[in-house]
């Protein structure tokens, strides 16, 4: 027997240290070489990280959360052979003798406890019994948007009946009353670890550092959703179906040239503006995971079909859990469209260090005057947008945003 | 001619469109519903029920063969079990019309009107209805649910007739063939095909694919695997038939190209044809309802709907599953639809049974087809060798056991499998597990009668939790 120590291994390009995501091995464990033990997160993306050899599992440092430096052992292994020699196996290494797993006190088996309320990645089938979808189609529910409060998630008569009596929206219950209904008082606490905290770090530092300047827009999209329906109607089989998205990326490639500090990085530390002809747009998406900005990179060379290719590829990878490191670093600007499920207006947080992010609100026909006096139903919908104040001037991003929109208003432009 | 109206007429009297007309009836629609093969359809008449005679009475001549050969738990017999093939068909056709009676009486009772002849479309809702007596009648009707089920697939170098067999013949031979060559090693081939072996009949199978019950995994058709090889039944896969010649003494001869590209020749008495079935689309008039097809099937939506409004399609004819309760569930939908209910059609699963020996079962996703669909899976295995009831019936060795699929986060149960002798009524408990989105632990914490089967199922729960009772905990991580 000798004792194999793994090190936290130097998962990319510059990483000193890396959070501990999840540990799929506890001590005692047989391994096997190659065998997925570790989820570590680095910068965005999370790295499986696989077993060196095969053994026993004889102990575990740091646990979920914890930022440990590259380098650190880790995880120390019993192996029935001779340790590699390559990993620097420290040459006292075998005189202790590692417990054999066997005699290990049987513990209380923590993992048969599965957590009583999952979040399940959105579009997947609710969970819930034949007589409660019942009920819910006859209300016109959709079981998707009502909150289940049983054993994984599971949609009760009860959730039901809340969602309805609260016209739609998730009512709380009180306490007492019947013998059936009872006062809740569970509390959960939940360490908030890998890409949520790295969330919650950003934006808590672009808010608190840069000072924003948000301003909103009206576009007139009736004659760019006339070309997007027939582009549409018309793509051949491997070209994707053409969202409003790409169309917005292409007025941007257009008009970023003449306002390039909104196509930049700002170090307000060492006060240096660094400005890229490049447009590399992030967008950012929804994952099961929480919010990932996937990047299309040079999106000033891409075509109209190549940015919605290359958005609707990301967009699932990241969705996926798949997109590299690289897929998910160096934009230069971002979007973030909400518009789909609705909303007016947003104040999006900027992508620090970026200094512009653009939101897509939700179109809708609404009455206006044409040249004529006359009442005419146009497609409209608002761009909201951010800038860092500190760099953009509020007269800079108002033109930035009046030639997108000029750009979008007559789509024929966008081509030339 | 005579001219009728309805509010609903359905078209097929198979376990789709009966349902539909009895529903039909009692939501007080003005229903007709028009049959020409027999109320109950494949199911009753020529499918389902009939087969299931069969296999019982071929298990019942085996147990007896058993003890005749030897003792069998004390019990023997001093001559082997004589067979009549005549009776035991006609066993068989007094069940079916006895099902097929009481369908019509409950139609009646519903209070919808049976018309027994052939409908023919001139559009899509108008028929011409040749009834059995011969008479016209054209019906125009509100809403029209098409029902028409399925039919056998011949092989186009190979028709039935002379002693090239489908399903349907192989129910009502009268002679208990010697030899017989089964061409395909499906569900329909292999529940046939093992009846007759327990008869005593030779049985050889001609499989195309590399493997029997290709829709299962390969741990689950192992028990089967096993029995035929214990019974001395040849199954040959990646096997294809080729054509039929005639043989000696009225025997037929079948030409195959085997696994190597070799021609082939096997004689045989009788050789069944069971390569699947197909949606029956031709003869009644589809061609004049302008109605949308999805491949070789009707196509329709969540509620069965096909692209004309006031038009339904339930059943076999709409597409995979065919199984006869899925086309239940349809009909009694669209009825209530049509009665201005919500209803749609969105099983979680629907769950399969194969009648083999032993039985299989499946409802919702093997482990595999749940890793394909991105999740992370545990699985319990019981083996019911380790079950008292299951002992108890002499079944301990046939290979059998209960395997349960669940996500590994949440622990909700994505698929439920098994295999061994009477398992197929497990299906109901599996159906309303996965229906009712149960966990692991409601499994597992659901107790289970003693001695019955069921026990399989906690046990595979439990075992997927890592602590079974009744065999050895498998080893964590």
């Amino acid at each position: 027997m000798s004792e194999y120590r793994y090190k936290m291994p130097d998962v990319g390009e510059g990483i000193v240290e890396a959070e501990i995501v999840e540990w799929h091995v506890k001590e005692g464990d047989t391994v096997t070489e190659d065998q997925h033990v570790l989820d570590v997160m680095t910068d965005k993306a999370t790295v499986e990280i696989p077993c060196a050899v095969n053994g026993t599992v004889t102990k575990l440092v740091g646990a979920p959360g914890d930022v440990i430096a590259v380098g650190t052992e880790i995880m120390f292994i019993a192996t029935s052979g001779a340790a590699p020699v390559e990993e620097e196996a420290p040459a006292e290494a075998p005189k202790e003798e590692p417990k054999p797993a066997a005699k290990k006190p049987v513990e209380p088996e923590v993992s048969a406890e599965a957590p009583s309320v999952a979040a399940r990645p959105t579009g997947e089938r609710p969970l819930a019994s034949p007589a409660v979808r019942k009920r819910a189609l006859d209300a016109a529910i959709d079981l998707g948007v009502v909150p289940g409060t049983g054993p994984a998630g599971r949609i009760t008569h009860d959730d039901l009946d809340d969602f309805i009596k609260s016209g739609g929206r998730l009512a709380a219950r009180s306490g007492g009353g019947s013998a059936i209904r009872s006062a809740r008082t569970a509390v959960t606490e939940e360490k908030v670890i890998g890409l949520r905290r790295r969330i919650s770090d950003n934006m808590s530092r672009a808010q608190r550092t840069i000072p924003d300047i948000a301003y909103v827009e009206e576009i007139d999209v009736t004659a760019l959703e006339e070309l997007r329906a027939h582009l549409n109607a018309h793509r051949s089989e491997d070209q994707p179906k053409l969202t409003f998205i790409p169309f917005l990326v292409l007025a941007l490639t257009k008009a970023l040239p003449d306002t390039p500090q909104a196509n930049a990085h700002f170090d307000g530390e060492a006060m240096v503006l660094t400005k890229y002809e490049a447009v590399h747009c992030g967008i950012a998406a929804a994952t099961p995971n929480g919010l990932m900005v996937p990047v299309i990179k040079h999106a000033e060379s891409l075509d109209i079909w190549q940015i919605a290719s290359e958005l609707s590829r990301l967009g699932q990878a990241a969705k996926d859990g798949k997109a590299s490191k690289d897929e998910l670093s160096g934009s230069t600007i971002t979007i973030t469209s909400l518009g789909a499920i609705g909303g007016l207006v947003t104040t999006p947080i900027l992508n620090a260090p970026e200094t512009a992010i653009i939101g897509v609100n939700k179109m809708q026909t609404l009455p206006r005057f044409d040249a004529d006096g006359q009442v005419v139903p146009r497609k409209l919908m608002n761009l909201s947008s951010c800038f860092d104040h500190r760099i953009v001037d509020g007269y800079d991003a108002a033109m930035l945003i009046q030639r997108v929109k000029s750009l979008l208003e007559n789509p024929a432009t966008l081509f030339m | 001619m005579q001219t009728r109206s309805c509010q609903v007429l359905i078209v097929g009297g198979g376990p789709g469109g009966y349902p539909a007309a009895i529903r039909a009836g009692q939501l007080g629609l003005d229903t007709i519903i028009v049959d020409k093969h027999g109320l109950g359809g494949t199911c009753l008449n020529r499918g389902c029920i009939p087969s299931k005679a069969m296999i019982h009475a071929a298990t019942e001549y085996e147990h007896m063969s058993a003890a005749a050969k030897g003792d069998r738990f004390g019990i023997s017999l001093s001559e082997e079990p004589k067979l009549d093939m005549g009776k035991l068909i006609g066993w068989k056709d007094g069940i079916v019309s006895k099902l097929t009676g009481g369908v019509a009486q409950l139609i009646k009772a519903a209070g919808a009107e049976h018309i027994a002849g052939w409908a023919n479309f001139k559009n899509a809702k108008t028929c011409i209805v040749t009834t059995d007596a011969g008479e016209e009648i054209e019906i125009t009707a509100e809403n029209v649910v098409l029902a028409t089920g399925s039919v056998e697939v011949e092989l186009p170098f190979m028709p039935f007739g002379d002693n090239v067999i489908g399903s349907t013949q192989a129910l009502e031979l009268t002679e208990k063939p010697e030899k017989l060559v089964v061409v395909g090693a499906g569900y329909i081939g292999l529940e046939l095909g093992i009846a007759y072996r327990k008869l005593g009949t030779e049985v050889t199978f001609i499989e195309a694919l590399d493997r029997i019950l290709p829709l299962y995994d390969k741990e689950i058709t192992r028990p089967i695997t096993m029995w035929l090889k214990k019974h001395k039944v040849d199954v040959n896969l990646s096997c294809k038939a080729k054509g039929v010649t005639q043989g000696k003494d009225g025997k037929s001869v079948l030409e195959y190209e085997d696994a190597k590209g070799a021609t082939q020749t096997i004689e045989a008495d009788k050789i069944l044809v069971a390569v699947g079935r197909k949606a029956c689309l031709d003869g009644w008039g589809l061609e004049n309802m302008g109605l949308d097809l999805d491949g070789k099937f009707i196509k329709v939506d969540a509620q069965c709907r096909t692209g004309m409004r006031g038009v339904y399609a339930i059943g076999d004819v709409v597409g995979e599953p065919l199984l006869a309760h899925k086309a239940t569930a349809q009909g009694e939908m669209v009825a209530e639809i049509i009665a201005g209910h919500r209803r749609v059609h969105d099983p979680v699963a629907i769950a399969a049974v194969c009648f083999t020996e032993p039985e299989v079962v499946g409802v919702g996703l093997t482990p595999d087809e749940a890793k394909a669909k991105g999740e992370e899976v545990i699985t319990g295995k019981f083996p019911l060798a380790a079950s008292g009831r299951y002992l108890s019936m002499d079944a301990g060795t046939d290979g059998g056991f209960v395997r349960v699929t669940a996500r590994k986060d949440d622990h909700v149960i994505l698929g439920i499998h098994a295999v061994g002798t009477h398992v197929s009524e497990l299906s109901g408990e599996f159906a309303l597990a996965v229906e009712m989105g149960a966990r692991l632990e409601d499994i597992a914490g659901t107790i289970h009668v003693h001695p019955t089967l069921t026990e399989g199922f906690a046990e595979s729960a439990l075992t997927a939790l890592g602590h079974p009772i009744h065999i050895t905990a498998p080893k964590a991580g």
